[in-house]
């Protein structure tokens, strides 16, 4: 796979449509505002994909802000840093986001937020100091599945790099943080992209993609890299789900990733924007990812705003700051966005790495009550970005045909929602798919 | 704030559209609604009649049929007002409503229920059941009634006489050399182009107003419930391929049952493909065959026997337009 696709214009959108959903964008112009101290963090050892971190802390201990408190559990993992200064209550088996049992460290914090005495900005010289550098940071993509971003970014073959597409298009619906990080964090923005410039040497271009429904975010980020030859905002329409990578990479730059293979195969790296704000703020000041943007709103929320809140922070804390629930307790609290979030059974999960936005709703989904057999109306195949054929893939998965569930790539599916979500016999789909990749993987 | 013992945690995508079955199936009952009025305006009162008949046996027969075999009951997604709404439409308006109930029975239990019920059919069942009535009760179902022509369309009712159907009448002057009608004269007793657009001719209860039919197939078009791939592709394939026999096109489209059958049975979901390329393959083969039975078969309408080749041809066609995965490589 190492021979690199041909490529076309890349100004011209090309055919993947998706969906639009509503787009409920109202905390696009809320300001970030600093949320109070919590007196207890709570934070998981898994909140990235790969191995979990290690706790190198132990019960009583006092640990301070910014201060490593678990390692990397592998090449594929990401340390993991403490974002308040207090003493480690216990070191316990607690529900993640999730809904897998992982580790994690309860901070009991002193309020002092003093910061750990070591943190000063790494020598960063060559790439591989940078690499380092990124891996320290305890960044992880923070734009979905949290995927470390070291390994990411050091790729094998990379003089054959030929774009980096910085990821904002921030297509679910309510979530503003990234596009907040690019109004008010600019600075950290423009340092990642000069790093990646100067570390990664892209051959052609450096890509800001941003959906068009942003215009403050296009405008800030336009001017930040006015001057930047090499760097261009690319303005993407408005669609669901434009920033998911494969798609993102289709539509800017008309490659196609092929199945199975890594999007370095063709070239290009897709990574969030909020990502190499934070990896820049790191290499200048020595500050890991401690704390994190998280968009909070939904129907049953008094003041929707962004927050910057410290990982580890209940979600509960979140909604009492922004005034609570005015009309009564909400019926749904999802963690992440309504395409792809999850759904909550309690107030108590933590904010993670990856968490960009908390919603809590008084509407409940009635889908499960509409459900009829599917009509065979051709809908979701229209939707799939990933092409996929999802009534084909149900039956398959009904009747246990694994043949045919290979034949039909439910191994491709991002999970991205949008077959369910257009389906007027409201199938649950994103599910079918998850049983059916299971069902794949247990069967091997 | 220790309470949340109300949550709901549902798998994601925690939103969905608007759309459902039901409301799917609600605008299709609507889209017909202009093609049930102008039938009552143009053959009477008994077209009520016989619609009703149909739609509530229909619906009887789900309902009872899912009763025995314990089944969810499905009445409430319509699609059986559907069935029936359509069966009608495909019947002469003299039609034994005796008959009329035994076609309902044949379309949801032999066609419909006994395949799975909704979604699992492979044939579409209105027009299964008129294909059969036809073959069984072939008096009955070629009793067309005419109303006269020159009547003013809201005169009404309009008085009607025993004749035969435009598509009929066209055969007995049969040349096939290419463009043919260009030379020919009119046909005598054949209504005007303007009166087989909106209807005032002899045919089924529902096919002859082409006018009242294409207002439901735009409002389906609007409203997303079909694409325009099969329908289109249906009606100028038979535009074109009557010219090159000799045929008057513009008679081939009016006449008989194409904007019926192209609107309202080339676009239902589950008997025709799901891609909208499978649906101008769908669209074009049921154009020729309709054209080729009209012209060369034994049958003056083709219509229905074109849509049913084509049913069964659907799931060879949906083979045939899988959609190819972004970037997947062969297994
Ligand atoms: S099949 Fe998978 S990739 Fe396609 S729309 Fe559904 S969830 Fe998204
Ligand atoms: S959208 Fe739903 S009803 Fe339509 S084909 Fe897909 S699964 Fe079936």
């Amino acid at each position: 796979m190492g021979k690199l696709m041909s490529i076309s214009r890349p100004h011209r959108i090309r055919k993947i449509k998706g969906i639009s959903p509503p787009h409920h964008k109202n905390t696009e112009f809320s300001k970030v505002v600093k949320l109070p101290l919590t007196a207890v963090v709570n934070i998981p050892m898994k909140m990235h994909s790969g191995k979990p971190a290690i706790p190198i802390v132990n019960v009583g201990q006092d640990v301070k802000v910014g201060q490593l408190i678990g390692e990397m559990g592998g090449y594929v993992s990401a340390p993991i840093h403490s974002s308040v200064s207090g003493c480690v209550q216990s070191i316990n088996m607690h529900d993640a986001v999730t809904g897998q049992d992982s580790v994690s460290i309860t901070i009991a914090s002193d309020g002092l937020q003093t910061m750990y005495p070591d943190i000063k900005p790494p020598k960063v010289t060559t790439l591989q100091e940078f690499y380092d550098a990124v891996r320290d940071s305890g960044t992880v993509g923070l734009g979905g599945a949290g995927f470390p971003a070291a390994p990411k970014l050091a790729i094998k073959n990379l003089d054959e790099l030929d774009y980096i597409l910085i990821n904002g298009a921030e297509c679910e619906p309510y979530v503003t943080s990234d596009t907040r990080a690019m109004v008010a964090d600019y600075k950290n923005v423009y340092g990642g992209v000069k790093l990646l410039l100067e570390y990664m040497k892209p051959r052609k271009k450096i890509y800001i993609c941003i959906e068009d429904n942003k215009p403050e975010a296009i405008r800030v980020m336009e001017e930040v890299f006015a001057d930047e030859e090499k760097v261009e905002v690319f303005v993407l329409p408005t669609s669901y789900p434009q920033g998911e990578r494969k798609v993102l990479v289709y539509n800017v730059t008309g490659r196609i990733v092929p199945e199975g293979a890594r999007l370095a195969d063709v070239g290009v790296i897709v990574t969030n924007v909020t990502t190499i704000a934070v990896f820049a703020r790191y290499i200048a000041t020595g500050i890991p990812l401690i704390n994190k943007i998280v968009t909070v709103d939904g129907s049953a929320v008094r003041n929707p705003q962004n927050l910057l809140v410290p990982i580890g922070t209940p979600i509960r804390e979140l909604f009492d700051f922004c005034g609570g629930f005015p009309d009564g307790e909400p019926r749904r609290i999802i963690v992440g966005g309504p395409m792809m979030g999850y759904a909550q059974p309690s107030l108590d999960a933590p904010i993670v790495k990856t968490t960009n936005c908390v919603l809590a709703c008084h509407e409940t989904d009635d889908a499960a009550l509409m459900l009829t057999a599917c009509i065979k109306c051709g809908r979701c195949l229209t939707a799939c970005p990933m092409r996929l054929m999802p009534p084909n893939i149900e039956s398959a998965y009904s009747i246990k045909n694994y043949d045919a569930l290979k034949h039909f790539k439910v191994n491709m599916c991002v999970e991205c929602g949008s077959c369910a979500y257009v389906c007027p016999a409201k199938r649950p789909l994103v599910q079918v798919m998850q049983l059916s990749k299971e069902a794949l993987w247990l069967q091997k | 704030m220790q309470y949340m013992d109300k949550l709901t945690v549902s798998v994601s995508p925690h939103i969905h559209d608007n759309s459902s079955t039901r409301r799917i199936m609600i605008d299709v009952l609507i889209a017909l609604v202009p093609a049930l009025v102008a039938s009552i305006l143009i053959f009477g009162w008994r077209v009520a009649l016989v619609v009703a008949v149909c739609v509530s046996s229909c619906v009887l027969f789900e309902w009872l049929f899912e009763k025995i075999t314990k089944r969810p009951n499905t009445i409430g997604d319509y699609s059986a007002c559907i069935t029936g709404t359509l069966l009608a439409f495909n019947l002469p308006v003299t039609i034994p409503l005796w008959q009329a109930v035994f076609g309902s029975a044949i379309a949801i239990i032999l066609v419909k229920q006994l395949f799975g019920g909704l979604g699992k059919n492979f044939a579409n069942p209105a027009i299964t059941a008129r294909i059969v009535m036809f073959l069984a009760f072939a008096t009955t179902m070629t009793n067309w009634y005419s109303p006269n022509e020159g009547t003013s369309l809201w005169v009404y009712p309009i008085d009607g006489v025993a004749g035969a159907t435009p598509l009929a009448l066209m055969y007995r002057t049969a040349d096939t050399a290419p463009f043919a009608f260009l030379r020919s004269a009119n046909v005598e007793g054949l209504p005007s182009i303007w009166n087989m657009f909106i209807g005032v001719r002899g045919g089924s209860l529902g096919e002859t107003s082409n006018l009242a039919l294409l207002v439901g197939g735009i409002y389906l078009i609007i409203r997303r419930v079909i694409t325009w791939h099969a329908p289109l592709t249906f009606i100028a394939v038979v535009f074109v391929l009557s010219a090159l026999l000799g045929q008057n096109p513009i008679y081939h489209l009016f006449a008989g049952g194409l904007f019926l059958g192209a609107i309202f049975m080339a676009t239902d979901y589950v008997t025709t493909p799901q891609t909208n390329l499978g649906r101008v393959y769908f669209g074009i083969g049921a154009g020729l065959l309709t054209v080729i039975i009209r012209v060369y078969g034994s049958y003056p309408e083709g219509v229905s026997f074109a849509i049913l080749f084509m049913n069964i041809l659907t799931p060879y066609i949906n083979k045939f337009t899988e959609t190819k995965p972004l970037g997947g490589m062969k297994v």
